[in-house]
């Protein structure tokens, strides 16, 4: 089993549920984030004193996925994320020891 | 004069208590909110048992005596001194809003790092040391500053330039020194939690504020709607100068400018409101933009001392510009107020000409920045000896919703 973490710009949430939902990706956990990779912030003013604003607000998907599954959803995620600009975001992929379903206890690929 | 006194008390609750709320970081909102709250119910109380009476009981040229002690003779009949048309109880409490209201502006001095305790007694001390006697000098019978009841030194205030706004301001700026500057500033950044709430909490201190100046005039009639007209005019240009100076300076008219430009041009005309014109009202708003602006912008920053949300650079600031002005604008053609030896009308302002009347402007303004600098001073040294004033720094840093008041403004749930 695979965890993936996906930081992406909060406009392209709604495009990559759809492509997510339209491959049969049906558990999601979406956290909202602040961040920033390369991208530069912005400043802000307030009764004339500067504001630098460098977290920026990000959304954090986070998938736990059968093995077989995690290169057709990257490519989904990339695929409905990617604009060629600095600020798209990363993937993360990583291991996972164990899931169980709380309802009915259910184990590994079972749980997901 | 009910509505108005309604429309005054909501510039305090929620007016001011939003406007100044929304300005602060997410953990001190609550503790922000009852500075404003508090006063509604501590002012209440003291004004009612005494403060009434030492502001417009008859006494000296300084403070007034306890005839009202308790609101005694305080009821249906009218007081022709004060207002001939309407209950002295009417009076009463319609003065109580400004009373309630004038201690509140001063907490946006010392907000984010007050004891509640302390600032509980410092405020209650201030209603009766120094709002009391400046209400009184300025508006009460026999007051050294009083224009309509024979003041030695006759300041023009129509609602409270100087009575309200330059007490408050300048107390502010002695509570903001002599409490030290937040433990993040200016090093941190703190910048509003919420314009959002400010926003709705300034557009109520406008519609507010109809009753604050038009109602001065105690009755309904041609002078309540001359100052009606010339406060909306003065927030309308102090609104749109402010922003062009935000503008200028850097680069964006901003939300948060153009409310604080609006509360400016509304200090300004406090004062000024029923004896100037629109025209005037207009020139004073614009005037007010630009120098409360810099005031907030530079000379703050330059000073470096901590007046968190700005209190003496608008109220301190504007009343004092609103109430020189006065002495320019003033126009016997909107309200007569002075007359010679044979009873003719005569000039109230120096366009009007009466260049005399900038000294009596004056006299005002300088007896209501000593009466509250020395006042102020006096009373925190009292309430730091006695409950202290500020609150811890592990105090400060958890925030003083959860260390002061036990409650979070908003919770994750």
């Amino acid at each position: 089993m695979t965890k993936l973490e996906a930081v992406i710009q909060p406009t392209k949430l709604d495009a990559v549920k759809t492509a997510l939902i339209a491959i049969g990706i049906d558990g999601l956990t979406v956290l909202e984030a602040r961040g920033h990779g390369r991208q530069k912030g912005h400043t802000e003013f307030y009764r004339g004193r500067e504001y630098s604003v460098d977290l920026l607000p990000k959304i954090k998907l986070e998938i736990v996925l059968r093995d077989e599954r995690v290169d057709e959803v990257v490519k989904a995620i990339i695929g409905a994320s990617q604009t060629g600009k600095i600020g798209d975001g990363k993937i993360f992929l990583s291991r996972i020891d164990e899931a169980i379903r709380i309802r009915n206890e259910e184990r590994g690929n079972d749980a997901l | 004069m009910l509505v108005c006194s309604a429309l005054v008390l909501m510039m305090t609750g929620p007016g001011l208590a939003l406007f100044y709320g929304g300005l602060v970081r997410r953990k001190n909102v609550l503790s922000t909110l009852m500075h404003s709250f508090a006063m509604m119910g501590v002012v209440t109380v003291i004004w009612g048992v005494v403060g009434f009476s030492l502001a417009f009981g008859p006494g000296t040229s300084f403070i007034g005596n306890l005839q009202h002690l308790f609101l005694h003779g305080v009821g249906a009949a009218p007081d022709p001194d004060y207002a001939g048309t309407i209950p002295l109880q009417t009076f009463m409490v319609y003065q109580l809003m400004f009373a309630i209201i004038t201690p509140a502006l001063i907490s946006g001095a010392f907000a984010e790092r007050m004891k509640f305790s302390g600032m509980l007694l410092f405020l209650s001390l201030w209603s009766l040391i120094i709002y009391s006697p400046m209400a009184h000098m300025v508006w009460g019978k026999g007051g050294l500053l009083n224009a309509s009841l024979g003041g030695r030194f006759p300041c023009l205030d129509f609602a409270g330039g100087t009575v309200v706004h330059i007490t408050s301001g300048v107390s502010a700026l002695m509570c903001a020194l002599y409490l030290g500057k937040r433990k993040d500033y200016p090093l941190e950044q703190l910048p509003p939690h919420s314009v959002v709430l400010s926003f709705i909490g300034a557009c109520m201190l406008w519609v507010g504020w109809f009753g604050f100046n038009a109602g001065s005039a105690l009755s309904a009639g041609s002078l309540a709607t001359s100052a009606f007209v010339a406060t909306h005019f003065a927030a309308a240009a102090a609104a749109l100068s402010w922003m062009a100076a935000e503008w200028i300076h850097e680069g964006h008219p901003s939300a948060l400018g153009g409310i604080s430009g609006a509360v400016a041009g509304l200090v300004a005309i406090t004062p000024a409101a029923g004896f100037v014109g629109p025209m005037s009202a207009l020139l004073i708003g614009l005037i007010a933009g630009p120098i409360c602006y810099l005031m907030v912008a530079k000379v703050k920053v330059a000073f470096g001392y901590d007046d968190s949300l700005d209190a003496f650079g608008v109220h301190g600031v504007g009343g004092t510009l609103g109430a020189i002005l006065t002495g320019v604008f003033a126009s016997h053609y909107v309200n007569p107020m002075f007359k010679d030896a044979q009873g003719n009308v005569t000039g109230s302002g120096l366009f009007d000409g009466n260049a005399h009347q900038l000294l009596n402007q004056f006299a005002g303004v300088a007896i209501a920045w000593i009466l509250a600098a020395v006042g102020t001073l006096i009373l925190l040294k009292i309430v730091d000896v006695t409950v202290g004033l500020r609150v811890t720094q592990e105090q400060e840093v958890l925030g003083l919703d959860l260390t002061q008041h036990g409650q979070e403004g908003y919770s994750v749930d």
